[in-house]
């Protein structure tokens, strides 16, 4: 059946890896793209990366944080049940090619988006080299699955894996320590990735930006996603998802990316009085 | 002549006091005595105008004549021989400026012509209610398989037609459901969903299959499409906004009315939380522009909730493109007016909210291109206008989302679709396209003929009488 989850893992509190059966998705999908998700009838339309996809199995991984109502629902499915609509892959795939040495910020959940796009840039032959950060040590998701490709070095919040600090803290030490990267990739929260990009900036790293904007359609119909790139309105969806983030108005993503606070605010707190107990997850 | 009865026979509405807080709709149809006694007012005149009113060329006079005789069955089978989705047309079409402008009994001193829409309707309505959705008879196979790209009004016109003529049609939808503008645009109060799920139902019923969440040019490209299928119909829809892009654009409570209108319509967010997609509720709105799509947006603002809704239009009353029924409407629930006022900047909090928009008033000059009389600024008369939510309603280009994949497709110099208007053929063999990727945007039944006629030659190619590519 499409969009059935073949499998399905916790990987950190609130963080989930899923393997969903969906051959056009497994077959088309190119590092940087996304997909849209509605996990029921009356579900929102969630925009989601595509971690890593399977030809054989025909089926594609996605990792999933409980954030918000939507979330936490798609995160509370069980192996063989089944997500409504899949519909993807949308947005541009990443400029995968000879760079010479890359360098990788992943944060959060944002470290399963880089994931296809640094197995891509492998294969083209860069060098890479990772930084994942986390809050803490159990947030610092895919280690293994980097370490395979690319040299990594674990950023957390309270130092109790790696360096304690955030991935900036890693960038500085790596260009300190000498390292000269050719281009970088941040994906995380939009908070991180506006902090690599000025960093991205002070060193002189052309740097691409993975945007998570606030999306419905995800096929430039609606203009919920809108940003301002060098002061121009351009679609995350279509134009993007991938942006230089040294042209992109952060500040103001961020207070669009607030928009709904109030009602995510009210429709989880409905769910969870309604499900209860949701320490498992 | 002497007629009995010089106005149309009127339609129950719910109370625009009431119905401004509930998205339920504004129109409740005629009963069978209110129907037979508007048909009657046709006189069956000899030279039936009102057919070339009609872009899809309905039958009219015919289907009132079996009205009046009270075979509304009968009624229902000559409109559906032209049109696959009366329900929607009898509600949406600007029947004033099509059939009924052309109405004889209209042209009659103070007469109102005979309302054909509201007839249209009624049948419609009558046959879902009474006896439930009945499937014409289906030409033989023709064993060859067509692909439809978009399930709006063009796109599922065309699959219709092509599957009463005995084609294998598929029709490849991006949302999660089908329908187009009549689902994710329209709101609910003017065109109930349930009436476009019937409607879509009968065109499934005919065999069409509908594949919903593929997104041609993603998730398949047409060059795969073509290997497939022997023909192709593209009916996306303009479908990206059009900003004014003035400063502030990208403040919170700036919405393009495609964004608002979806949120509510397709993804139900009047009914939040119960459905889960969120909008915010405006307290004072103002929507800029003065279409139907405008009109839909701003009483969808009141209905939410919003104290005041206001039409900021730079042009007058004269000019307004809204199909007057609907601006009656929106008097009746308290919208009020702008005219000859255009923002110039949106103003915001610290937070990115909106709180103000600055304008200008304008003046009308000389006309311009589109025949009007151009809107120009007043110097130095800037005001500002208190509102925390703005609905831009100012029109919609083309999506490069399909076009830019298919590159080899030749687009016009506003980056729309070129075909033949008349059969819809484009520059690559085999594809034809029709409805707003090809014309911009325009009405539900003007998409509707545009699939029709390219229904009809995609069947006169593939049966090897008619190849424009040659």
């Amino acid at each position: 059946m499409p969009n059935k989850i073949l499998k399905k893992r916790r990987l950190a509190p609130g963080v989930h890896d899923f393997i969903i059966e969906n051959e056009d998705i497994a077959k088309r999908a190119k590092p940087g793209q996304f997909i849209i998700v509605r996990t029921h009838e009356r579900a929102e339309r969630i925009p989601l990366t595509v971690a890593d996809t399977f030809s054989e199995e025909k089926a594609f991984r996605m990792i999933v944080r409980a954030v918000g109502k939507s979330t936490y629902e798609m995160c509370m499915m069980k192996e063989g049940d089944e997500f409504l609509d899949v519909v993807g892959p949308l947005g541009n795939p990443s400029e995968i090619k000879y760079y010479g040495k890359v360098l990788l910020v992943g944060g959060g959940v944002g470290i399963a988006t880089l994931y296809p796009i640094a197995k891509a840039l492998k294969k083209a032959g860069n060098d890479l080299f990772s930084i994942l950060g986390g809050r803490s040590a159990e947030y610092v998701i895919m280690e293994k699955e980097f370490s395979e490709l690319s040299e990594i070095l674990v950023t957390t919040d309270d130092g109790s894996k790696g360096m304690k600090g955030v991935v900036t803290d890693g960038i500085d030490y790596l260009v300190k320590k000498g390292y000269k990267f050719d281009i970088m990739w941040a994906i995380g929260p939009a908070i991180m990735m506006k902090f690599c990009s000025l960093k991205a900036k002070e060193y002189g790293i052309p740097i691409w930006v993975s945007l998570n904007s606030i999306m419905v359609d995800g096929t430039g119909m609606c203009g919920a996603c809108r940003v301002s790139v060098d002061g121009e309105i351009k679609f995350a969806c279509v134009d993007g998802p991938e942006f230089d983030g040294t042209r992109v108005d952060w500040d103001e993503l961020l207070k669009r990316l607030n928009q709904y606070k109030e009602e995510e605010k009210l429709a989880l707190e409905r769910f969870l009085k309604k499900v209860g107990d949701t320490s498992w997850l | 002549m002497a007629l009995k009865q010089l106005k149309k026979t009127p339609m129950r509405e719910q109370d625009p006091k009431v119905r401004i807080r509930n998205f339920e709709e504004v129109a409740l149809g005629y009963t069978e005595e209110e129907a037979i006694r508007e048909a009657e007012r046709c006189i069956q005149c000899p030279t039936h105008p009102c057919i070339s009113g009609c872009p899809v060329g309905i039958d009219i006079p015919g289907f009132i004549k079996k009205i009046r005789e009270r075979d509304f069955l009968g009624a229902i089978d000559i409109i559906k021989k032209y049109n696959n989705l009366p329900a929607v047309c009898g509600r949406v079409c600007p029947q004033e400026v099509q059939c009924e402008a052309k109405c004889v009994v209209g042209k009659i001193p103070n007469a109102e012509p005979v309302a054909i829409g509201r007839l249209e309707r009624f049948v419609a309505d009558w046959e879902a209610e009474n006896v439930g959705i009945r499937v014409p008879e289906i030409d033989d196979k023709k064993n060859k398989k067509v692909a439809v790209i978009g399930a709006g009004p063009a796109g599922l016109t065309a699959a219709a037609d092509l599957a009463k003529m005995g084609y294998d049609v598929v029709v490849f939808e991006a949302f999660h459901k089908p329908g187009g503008v009549l689902i994710y645009g329209i709101p609910e109060f003017r065109l109930p969903k349930k009436i476009v799920e019937r409607e879509v139902e009968f065109i499934k019923r005919l065999g069409v299959e509908i594949r919903t969440s593929v997104v041609v040019g993603k998730s398949i490209t047409v060059k795969e499409l073509l290997e497939v299928y022997d023909a192709i119909f593209i009916g996306i829809g303009a479908g990206t906004p059009k900003f004014m892009k003035i400063p502030g654009t990208n403040l919170n409570g700036v919405y393009s009315a495609s964004e608002f209108l979806t949120r509510i319509n397709l993804m139900k967010a009047y009914l939040f939380p119960e459905y889960d997609t969120p909008i915010k509720v405006g307290r004072k709105v103002a929507v800029i522009g003065a279409g139907n799509t405008a009109m839909d947006a701003a009483r969808s603002a009141l209905r939410l909730g919003a104290e005041k809704v206001m039409i900021v239009y730079r042009r007058s009353e004269k000019e307004m493109p809204a199909r007057l029924e609907e601006y009656h409407h929106a008097i009746e629930e308290g919208i009020e007016f702008h005219w000859l006022t255009q923002p110039v900047k949106y103003i915001g909090d610290e937070k990115g909210n909106l709180v103000a928009m600055e304008c200008v008033k304008m003046t009308l000059g000389e006309p311009d291109s589109s025949g009007r009389r151009k809107p120009i600024p007043i110097e130095g008369s800037n005001f500002t206008m208190e509102v925390d939510m703005a609905i831009e309603a100012i029109g919609q280009e083309a999506n490069r989302l399909l076009l830019s994949e298919f590159k080899e497709l030749k687009r016009n110099k506003w980056g729309y679709i070129e075909a033949d208007l008349e059969t819809g053929a484009t520059s690559v063999k085999g594809v034809f396209a029709g409805g707003d990727i090809v014309t911009g945007a325009a009405t539900v039944i003007e998409a509707m003929e545009a699939g029709k006629r390219a229904a009809k030659h995609i069947d006169l190619f593939l049966s090897g009488k008619w190849n424009p590519w040659n």
